[in-house]
């Protein structure tokens, strides 16, 4: 049998099918509740995404690793303590370098351990492949998640807040209070707007990719 | 009538199947059943047993809320100009005037907004324009504060039919009034614009209003604690409120017309009535503060809750279908409103998210009633056996 190519064509499918076809967020709708509570802004979005991308990522390949080793029945024990180990990681890292949207993320990053996205992909994924394509698979999915979560913080952003990643893009003069006529959207800062951003995401990839629609 | 028709037959080559127009044919068609009655007749299965159609029946309704526009654009005027102080020297003539011009571009812009949605789906996805907006385009104006910048409305248009209603499947489909989702949707989005003493009155920043005005509505006033307010004035609808929900009276007409001709569900409006007296009662006899004790009737006229109860509640799509659910879904209706209305600190309303709350329960309790009867039924097959 021919080696396989670190990207071959399979390789390269991990990487590109989670950011559409089998999205984990619009297709599998795993991670829901990350991607209500981190949108709000731009910014603490993508600190979220590359977070989970890191746990995820290198979950999968330690998980990958010891696939042959971990008895079965206590399967999920180790996978919460590699994927513990690897949060308490992250969040050291964020408090130590960008400390401010750490405190934005609060909890959130310490509830990376219970995303279904990471525990999905370790049961589905990791647990009977290579490390390589784990690797893969995880920094794919990741970035699946990540997409929709950039996706929608943008449209939360922009109409609720006006501004992208803190700066203010809609002119000052236009606002109600400079004798301008518009307003922010309070409603897009409040968690259900997230929902419905998703909900549209989902119509929208729907719409374009006829073969998702579920019977 | 017979120039009418005779457009209709002049374009309708066009808009035939595989001519040049043929997308516009259902625009056509909705105009059409607008006007005139269909002359297709079903030919076998279930045949319709009269004329009475969707159309004409949003019709009716459209008709019942007349007055509560008639009402609410006078009253525009009426406190625009007693806020000025120059109630006494405008003619009437001048006051429904000013009322005309502040109103009539909420209902343009809820119906063009509105209606361009849906014939942008019903284009689409290749059905037939569905006459449901006939009635939230109209609904929708008449729920907004005078103030409300007419962009905005549009937006929370737009976002009622898309998301009301369109995802569900359009009209029929849908789980909540969509009117009352537009105004639930500008509530949370633009807070300042929906509520405070600021957006009931239309006035420019260069209007001198009288001594001691505040603008507040008398919910508002009454929610603060210092309950100030003519009974008399709240049901003929000369008190600061959303343009079509001041006027208790033109509501009970509108109320008239969709009991008699069987429209709208009269187990619905008096259920609720029941039920906001009930909880306004209760409320009454453990008053701890000035709102509470107000008498449980004054609630009646008082803000949108009459509006609510005979033109948002009785939504046939959105409310309890079966006879015994009517009763509970619009008890509690009148119950919820008044609850909230009197025990939330936040807002002095309570109509809007009660009936919200309730359409989306409305299927709950008809499932419990239709199990209830099937259950009776069971037992009275059994007995007799």
């Amino acid at each position: 049998m021919a080696k396989e190519g670190l990207f071959s064509k399979k390789n390269q499918k991990l990487l590109s099918t989670p950011l559409n076809g089998n999205n984990p967020v619009t297709v599998q709708v795993l991670g829901i509740c990350s991607a209500l509570a981190v949108t709000v802004q731009l910014k603490p979005a993508v600190v979220m995404t590359l977070s989970v991308m890191a746990v995820l990522a290198f979950a999968n390949v330690i998980i990958s690793l010891l696939r042959n080793t971990i008895p079965s029945r206590i399967r999920i024990i180790v996978q919460l303590v590699v994927v513990a180990a690897l949060v308490i990681l992250v969040d050291q890292i964020l408090k130590a370098f960008v400390y401010d949207v750490s405190k934005q993320l609060s909890v959130f990053v310490g509830l990376i351990i219970t995303n279904c996205i990471i525990m999905g992909r370790l049961e589905a994924f990791a647990l009977g492949n290579k490390p390589w394509p784990a690797f893969l698979d995880g920094v794919g999915n990741a970035a699946g998640y990540g997409l929709v979560l950039i996706i929608v913080s943008f449209f939360r952003e922009l109409l609720g807040s006006g501004s992208l990643w803190g700066y203010k893009v809609i002119p000052e003069s236009w606002y109600v209070a400079n004798g301008g006529f518009y307003e922010n959207n309070g409603m897009m800062i409040l968690p259900p707007m997230a929902l419905i951003t998703v909900g549209a995401i989902i119509w929208f990839q729907r719409w374009k990719n006829r073969d998702l629609i579920e019977k | 009538m017979k120039a009418i028709r005779n457009i209709f037959e002049k374009t309708k080559p066009y808009v035939q199947k595989g001519a040049k127009y043929h997308w516009l044919h259902s625009v056509h068609d909705g105009f059409f059943t607008l006007f005139f009655v269909q002359k297709d007749t079903s030919k076998s299965g279930t045949h319709i047993k009269d004329y009475l159609d969707l159309k004409r029946t949003m019709a009716v309704v459209v008709f019942a809320l007349v007055p509560a526009l008639l009402m609410g654009i006078y009253n525009t005027g009426y406190q625009h100009y007693k806020a000025i102080g120059e109630l006494a020297t405008t003619g009437f003539f001048d006051i429904c005037l000013f009322g005309l011009i502040k109103v009539v571009p909420f209902i343009i812009v809820s119906y063009v907004v509105g209606l361009g949605i849906e014939f942008v789906f019903a284009q689409y996805r290749g059905h037939e324009i569905q006459e449901g907006f006939l009635v939230s385009g109209f609904l929708i104006p008449l729920i907004m504060p005078v103030n409300t910048p007419l962009w905005m409305v549009a937006v929370a248009t737009a976002f009622a039919v898309v998301f009301a209603k369109e995802v569900f499947g359009g009209t029929g489909m849908n789980i909540w009034n969509p009117a009352l989702v537009a105004r639930a949707f500008l509530f949370f989005a633009y807070p300042s614009h929906m509520s405070g003493d600021s957006v009931w009155i239309s006035l420019k920043d260069t209007d001198k209003v009288v001594d001691g005005f505040t603008g507040a509505t008398p919910m508002a006033l009454a929610a603060a604690g210092t309950p100030d307010y003519s009974v008399m004035d709240a049901f003929i609808g000369l008190i600061p409120g959303s343009i079509g929900e001041t006027s208790a009276l033109a509501i009970l007409i509108g109320a008239i017309i969709l009991i008699v001709t069987g429209i709208g569900s009269w187990k619905i409006m008096v259920s609720t009535v029941a039920g906001g007296l009930f909880m306004g009662f209760l409320l009454q006899t453990f008053a701890v503060n000035e709102f509470m004790a107000i008498p449980a009737w004054h609630h009646l006229v008082l803000g949108g809750f009459a509006f609510g109860a005979i033109f948002m509640a009785t939504d046939p799509v959105s409310a309890a279908q079966t006879s015994k659910g009517k009763y509970i879904y619009g008890f509690l209706v009148g119950v919820l409103a008044i609850l909230i209305r009197v025990v939330n600190p936040a807002y002095p309303e309570g109509m809007m998210l009660a009936i919200l709350l309730m359409n989306t329960f409305a299927p709950l309790i008809d499932y419990y009633v239709v199990e209830g009867n099937i259950k009776k039924r069971l037992k009275r097959a059994t007995a007799n056996a």
